[in-house]
């Protein structure tokens, strides 16, 4: 494996926004959750639970509410009174339109899908018809006294219910009447001032109105008579979320506290039909508001201000007992966030709506193995770049991805509609080369690009097709790595050989080698052995693949818990082996360390690990976002008594 | 002679009887059936050769019991008589009982396999047969490796399933499906659920629900557990240590949990948020039973007590009960200190109850609190008068009422480790709003600088004894003046008490190195020593005895002898193997006639004395049959006094005191019990209006009846009250000691003759009865 000097890196200042809404799609088993910066990712959960799109935020678009429609559409509303619907093949905003009612709060689409119906500051509920390409306006329903915070369609499509403050209203479809308004107690067994908020409803198809409120209660209605059903005091804060399962067998709340619970409809005596709802599990996953939460058939999801993504899966309904029955905990993107120039040893951060240049600093000093150094030079901040539109030709308004070449003389831009563009760099001034268009027949951008060292290969990879090979000096399409399964997430084309290294999110890892339009020998022994079960078990995806200048058997790569040197001339691990074998000491023989080593060498020594690259041949960076720095520039989470203090 | 166990520690579970009028306790190898009511223990039910292991009402007729007992034997009862009606001989080792109403002339039992820890739960079918012996048939297994613990198993509401567990498992055996269900918990492999083990479970009585409770406080509610794969359950977490006993309300609506805490708590429809308390039960709660009407629960602890409680989370009554003195929350973990109930006295013939409660975290962190408590007639308890915080620098090591007949006010002594002792005296303590006495420190005495270490008042109250470490000094209570004093040498005196009657010009001390001296009044010289190493010395209130128990090697032996004679009266070797803590004098209402000369020292009074292991123990010459008795058919008299276990000690005895006293406290204490004590006033308000003859008949003879009952009166109509007014009066509770009780095995061999007339109208077995009545049965005694 070799030693290195790593530059510790500690400094990348990055917060992820909270979690505002999550929403599942389950005919294409996909997740889309916004964030309180506008932010919005789509989880692929079929893929690893991989993180495959991604549309960046805008401090004017805070979404209150998202959702799927009909033909995987999504659709979200905020607070600045638009409907926005995203294109998920070009990765942009589709169009935006103004509901004209204030700030949005609500949003839910009906059963069938065809149907749109937003809840506004203003106390109107209004009907959107989604037609193919745009929404158009239907009507208002009956409007109501205060904002509407959330809505809830039956499952029939012919009621709605909506919760606003201190009260629930039962909406008929056809007349946009109020037919009930069910009024809710602002605090359990007793009388409080404060609004109780109805931060969530759902519809239950045998007419039951399910409300979660701001005083912890998880209420149940009888729609048909406006009545109060069961109460279930489960939280001294809020009750901010709740989703209910397709099935209508189970449904989950997410509260203030932090706390997840699961409430299950189980027959009261096995030999009756009698069923009744009863609260099972808790799950204490996150320590601040859990603002949102979903449920899939087999997992409860939620999320909060803390920013985690958390996928608890229902043990009782996985079949099979593989990694898919693990709890994930999604905090870091799955996409890299920071390049490195070697040569001036500086490195730049990506934040949503800003840029920081950093100098790194440099040590005299020397030590043994697993020495600290102290430093004598600091890191600089050297510039903090803020998004600013300049002059840009307007084909290039949109780019989801631009790398530039190993000599810095080519910039390729990967733009929404499919299409990659190289330009020359100038002094000062730049120069459009070539547009290589996209596939016939998709308009699927690409994601992931990357460049040969010497200059005449560009990989480049979208979500779900395969991976083209571009032939940058004969400006054509060289070969396209065939299709696999599961979306890309890292690639890297090695200096010489040409072998492009490509890592997907089942944690798979392809050498493709480009001048051969084939998969290289070490690829296909690697696929035909297997790779170890550790390494498929990993929850994190490979989200940068480096080389060593010097040791061309050498490919390094790492995710977010390890970093990893495979040595492609050392046998490979088989399931019997120790995957993870921390270097031995160097005052063993070598029989032994022959005998115990593999091709995989891993260090788990740096996590959560944003960013690991080569500076030069000695010397390592890694770039580190310790959770606990992040929790500590969250906002202070709702305080608890704990035992014994 | 023999010395016998008086009261074994209850054990196992409690039951109620289905109109919730009876309670049963299993105690020992007995069954003790009280009326929820009254607290008064109503039947003993014996019969089992061993300990009895589990009680069930019969389901089938709610007027019998089912028992079963390591003796291998389930016997049927009828627990309004107090018969045997059945004995089914198993013939192993029975461990738990269980029945439901489904399994007809079944039920079922834990037994032991093979193995020393494998328990399986088996059902022995009943034979029918009209013979009182009846061989049980083959018992058939239902489920393997169980817990031998009655409360790790229990049966669903409608006989359909039973459930089990043990450590980590929780099975489930469907009778229909003949199939069981093992569900389990992760086990302490894993730290965070170090604690998961199971400890109890009870099943919902509508729902199919099951509810466990764990080591670690939680507990847990099963749904769904037909299906193995989608079981699901919900957690209630209140609890820090181990929930020691679940129980659901009858119809299902909460369970009742409880723990070392102390507390009972109520989850109300079993949500974590809807829980109710009932605080302060005193001690660690073992069990927990619900009447089968819903209206009545019950807690027995560990500390022998059985609390009865009504459906609000009230608690109406106490079974062998102790006052709660400390009055602060019970805090139970370790590493905790505690207030520790120190030196508890009775003085003032019960009119006066002065405790030392005492707490030490750190050194020279002492907290101290002297509290005086004085009689309520009314509450026929125990009311606070005065507290002193801190009445001594340092621990108190001895605390003495002046007991004598003729003092003006009461007084109390106090020694110390700080070299001083104080005497507290009752003064006045009115303001304006209200007449009150209050005690205050009336001398502080000291002798050298020398640790106070007992003290003792004599028998007229002229002197008092105080010992200074290895000095014994001698007071005169009228002016707290030093007259002599009196030095062995022989170590630190540990006991002093003075000669009673013709004897009182001795004085008795005992010192830590096992010298007991004994020194003449009159003549200030010491009148003979000898050996004994002494750890209890307690005189005879009715004569010149003093009882003294040592402690060998061997175990502890008693002597009894008269200070004025060094050569004892009676001496008994290794009464019992453990050290004795405790001893007492209980005089008798009858004196004896033993006429056998090594037992006339029992002749006026009993001597009750109390182990380490909180045996209470006394001398008997009765054969163990006669004394196990039942008591049966306690004619219990209605009093408008609530029934507190002080009134059975103290009241009674008071009353009559009050009444020989002064008629002003009598006039204020009788009133109230005539108007309903009158059989013709109750006989009047319960029959029916139409049945009576006409109110210018009833007129006079209801005039009649309100008029004040003669002694003669009264006997006749209560034989109850008769043998109470023979009782002479008694000093039994002015015997200081943390531990007072009156466990009368009193034999009221020769009643007044009144008593024998009423008798001869009873049938035969029921005068027999009568004789041996035994009146109260409170052996409510803890160690300090």
């Amino acid at each position: 494996m070799g030693e290195f000097k790593v530059h510790r890196v500690r400094f990348f200042n990055y917060v992820p926004s909270g979690i505002r809404c999550v929403a599942y799609n389950n005919q294409s088993n996909r997740l889309a959750v916004s964030r309180t910066d506008g932010t919005v990712e789509i989880y692929n959960l079929s893929a690893n639970y991989f993180q495959e799109k991604f549309f960046p935020g805008h401090e004017s678009r805070a979404t209150e509410a998202l959702c799927w429609a009909k033909g995987q559409r999504l659709f979200s509303a905020g607070l600045n009174g638009e409907i926005i619907e995203y294109d998920l093949q070009a990765l942009n905003i589709k169009y935006s339109m103004d509901a004209f009612g204030g700030p949005i709060w609500s949003m839910a689409a009906s059963p069938s899908g065809s149907q749109l119906l937003v809840g506004c500051e203003d106390g109107s509920v209004k009907l959107f018809q989604i037609n193919p390409d745009k929404i158009q306006f239907e009507r208002n329903f009956d409007r109501q006294k205060s904002r509407i915070l959330s809505l809830s369609w039956h499952p029939s499509g012919t009621h709605i219910a909506a919760g606003s403050i201190d009260c629930i209203s039962v909406f008929d479809v056809k007349s946009g009447s109020a037919i009930h308004k069910m009024h809710v107690d602002r605090q359990y067994m007793g009388v409080s001032k404060r609004k109780c908020i109805i931060w969530g409803v759902a519809f239950l198809s045998d007419g039951t109105v399910i409300s979660v409120d701001s005083a912890g209660k998880v209420q149940f209605w009888d729609s048909a008579t406006g009545t109060l059903v069961k109460t279930h005091l489960v939280a001294n804060a809020d009750v901010q979320s709740i989703a209910v399962s397709d099935q209508e067998d189970s449904f989950v709340v997410g509260t203030a506290e932090g706390t997840v619970f699961h409430f299950q409809l189980v027959s009261v005596t096995s030999n009756s039909s009698e069923k009744q709802w009863v609260r099972t599990k808790p799950f204490q996953h996150h320590t601040h508001d859990v603002r949102t939460v979903a449920h899939s058939p087999t997992a409860l999801i939620s999320g909060g201000t803390d920013t985690h993504l958390v996928i608890r899966p229902l043990m009782e309904k996985v079949e099979v007992k593989n990694y898919d029955a693990a709890l994930r905990k999604i905090t870091f993107p799955h996409r890299r966030l920071i390049s490195c120039s070697k040569k001036r040893q500086l490195l730049l951060f990506q934040f949503s709506h800003h840029l920081d240049l950093w100098r790194l600093g440099s040590t005299v000093a020397t030590g043994k193995h697993g020495d600290t150094l102290p430093l004598s030079k600091d890191a600089d901040h050297l510039l903090h770049l803020k998004t600013k539109v300049s002059k840009m030709p307007a084909f290039l308004r949109s780019a989801v991805q631009i790398l530039f070449s190993e000599d810095s003389t080519k910039l390729f831009v990967a733009s929404n509609q499919g299409s990659l563009h190289i330009f020359r760099l100038l002094e000062g001034s730049f120069k459009h080369l070539h547009t290589f268009q996209a596939q016939s027949g998709t308009v699927e951008s690409m994601c992931l690009l990357a460049v040969s060292p010497d200059g005449n290969w560009l990989a480049a990879s979208g979500t779900s097709a395969g991976v083209h090979v571009y032939n940058v000096k004969r400006l054509k399409l060289h070969c396209t790595v065939p299709a696999y399964n599961f979306p890309v997430t890292a690639l890297a084309i090695a200096p010489k050989t040409n072998n492009l290294v490509i890592a997907h999110s089942d944690q798979q890892i392809f050498e493709y080698s480009i001048p051969d339009k084939q998969y290289t020998e070490w690829s296909r022994t690697i696929q035909k052995q297997g790779f170890h079960y550790l390494w498929l078990q990993r929850d994190t995806p490979i989200t940068h693949i480096s080389f060593h200048p010097k040791r061309p058997m050498h490919i390094l790569l790492h995710d977010a818990y390890m970093f990893c040197i495979i040595d492609k001339s050392l046998p490979l691990p088989n399931d019997k082996t120790l995957l993870y074998n921390p270097l031995p000491p160097t005052n063993e023989s070598d029989v032994i360390r022959r005998r115990t080593a593999h091709a995989f060498k891993i260090s788990k020594r740096y996590k959560p690990l944003l960013f690991m690259d080569l500076l030069d041949e000695r010397t390592l960076v890694a770039v580190e976002r310790p959770l606990d720095d992040i929790i500590a520039q969250l906002p202070p989470p709702i305080k608890k008594k704990k035992f014994g203090t | 002679m023999d010395s016998e166990e008086s009261d074994s520690p209850q054990r196992v579970c409690n039951s109620f009887s289905s109109r919730c009028r009876y309670l049963f306790c299993v105690s020992g190898d007995f069954i003790k059936v009280y009326s929820t009511a009254t607290e008064e223990c109503v039947h003993v039910l014996q019969g089992h050769q061993n300990l009895v292991t589990g009680i069930q009402l019969n389901p089938h007729n709610h007027l019998q019991l089912y028992s079963c007992s390591f003796d291998g034997t389930i016997k049927l009862w009828d627990y309004l008589d107090g018969i045997l009606i059945k004995t089914f001989t198993v013939g192993q080792k029975l461990h738990a009982l269980y029945t439901h109403a489904r399994a007809e002339d079944a039920v079922f039992v834990a037994i032991k396999k093979e193995k020393p820890d494998v328990f399986q739960l088996v059902s022995v079918r009943l034979p029918r047969s009209p013979r009182q012996d009846v061989e049980a048939e083959e018992p058939c297994l239902v489920l393997g490796y169980i817990s031998p613990s009655p409360k790790c198993v229990a049966f669903g509401s409608q006989g359909e399933y039973v459930a089990a567990v043990r450590d980590f498992y929780l099975s489930v055996y469907f009778f229909k499906k003949k199939a069981t269900s093992r569900f389990t918990l992760s086990s302490s492999g894993n730290r965070k659920h170090a604690k998961n083990n199971f400890t109890c479970v009870v099943c919902h009585p509508k729902e199919d629900c099951i509810a466990t409770g764990h080591k670690d406080g939680k507990i847990r509610l099963w749904r769904g557990f037909d299906d193995e794969k989608k079981y699901t359950y919900t957690c209630l977490h209140w609890h820090h240590d181990l929930v020691m006993d679940l129980a659901f309300s009858a119809t299902g609506g909460s369970l009742l949990s409880g723990g070392r805490e102390s507390v009972l708590v109520e989850w109300r429809d079993a949500a974590e948020k809807t829980k109710e308390f009932l605080p302060r039960l005193g001690a660690t709660i073992e069990h927990i039973s619900v009447s089968p009407a819903g209206d009545l629960l019950c807690t027995s602890h560990s500390d022998n007590k059985i609390t009865i409680i009504h459906r609000n989370l009230e608690a109406s009554a106490v079974i062998q009960g102790l006052l709660d003195i400390v009055q602060q929350e019970y805090i139970n973990d370790y590493g905790l200190v505690q207030i520790e109930l120190t030196k508890a006295a009775f003085g003032c013939f019960g009119a006066w109850l002065a405790t030392v409660e005492q707490r030490q975290e750190k050194e020279g962190e002492l907290e101290l609190q002297m509290k005086l408590w004085t009689y309520n007639k009314k509450t026929q308890g125990f009311v606070l008068n005065t507290k002193v915080s801190m009445p001594h620098e340092d621990h108190i090591t001895a605390l003495c009422f002046c007991n004598a007949e003729k003092s003006e006010s009461p007084t109390l002594v106090t020694a110390s480790r700080d070299g001083r002792f104080k005497v507290w005296v009752l003064a006045d303590d009115s303001d304006i709003y209200r007449e009150a006495v209050g005690w205050t420190c009336d001398f502080v005495g000291s002798y050298h600088k020398y640790q106070a270490t007992n003290c003792c008042f004599s028998e007229d109250g002229s002197l008092l004894a105080v010992s200074f470490e290895e000095t014994v000094t001698i007071w005169e209570s009228e002016a707290w003046e030093l007259r002599c004093t009196f030095c062995q040498r022989a170590g630190h005196v540990r006991h002093l008490c003075f000669g009673r009657l013709t004897c009182s010009k001795y004085l008795l001390g005992a010192t830590e190195n096992g010298t007991l001296c004994c020194w003449n009044l009159l003549s200030c010289a010491l009148e003979w020593s000898t050996k004994l190493n002494i750890t209890v010395m307690e005189p005879d209130p009715r004569s010149e005895n003093v009882a003294a128990v040592s402690r060998s090697s061997g175990g502890s032996d008693l002597f009894v002898f008269k200070p004025s004679e060094p050569r004892p009266l009676y001496v008994q070797r290794n009464i019992c193997s453990e050290e004795v803590r405790w001893g007492v004098f209980v005089p008798r209402d009858v004196p004896n006639a033993f006429t056998s000369e090594a037992l006339q020292w029992l002749n006026r009074s009993q001597f009750y004395f109390l182990t380490a292991s909180q045996s209470l123990l006394t001398f008997s010459s009765k054969s163990p049959e006669e004394k196990l008795t039942p008591t049966s058919k306690q004619l219990l008299a209605e009093e408008s006094l609530p029934t507190t276990p002080f009134y059975f000690i103290l009241g009674r005895h008071r009353q009559q005191r009050g009444e020989q006293a002064d008629g002003a406290s009598e006039s204020e204490l009788v009133q109230l019990p005539l108007t309903e004590n009158v059989p013709a006033i109750s006989e009047l308000l319960h029959t029916p209006a139409h049945v009576l003859p006409s109110a210018a008949f009833l007129c006079s003879m209801f005039v009649n009846s309100l008029l004040l009952a003669t002694e003669a009166r009264s006997a006749e109509e209560m034989p109850d009250d008769v043998a109470m007014e023979e009782e002479e009066e008694s000093d039994s509770s002015e015997e200081e000691g943390d531990a007072t009780e009156k466990a009368q095995h009193a034999d009221h061999t020769d009643a007044g003759d009144d008593l024998q007339q009423q008798l001869s109208q009873l049938a035969k077995c029921q005068e027999k009865e009568l004789r041996k009545l035994r009146r109260v049965d409170y052996s409510w005694v803890t160690a300090p």
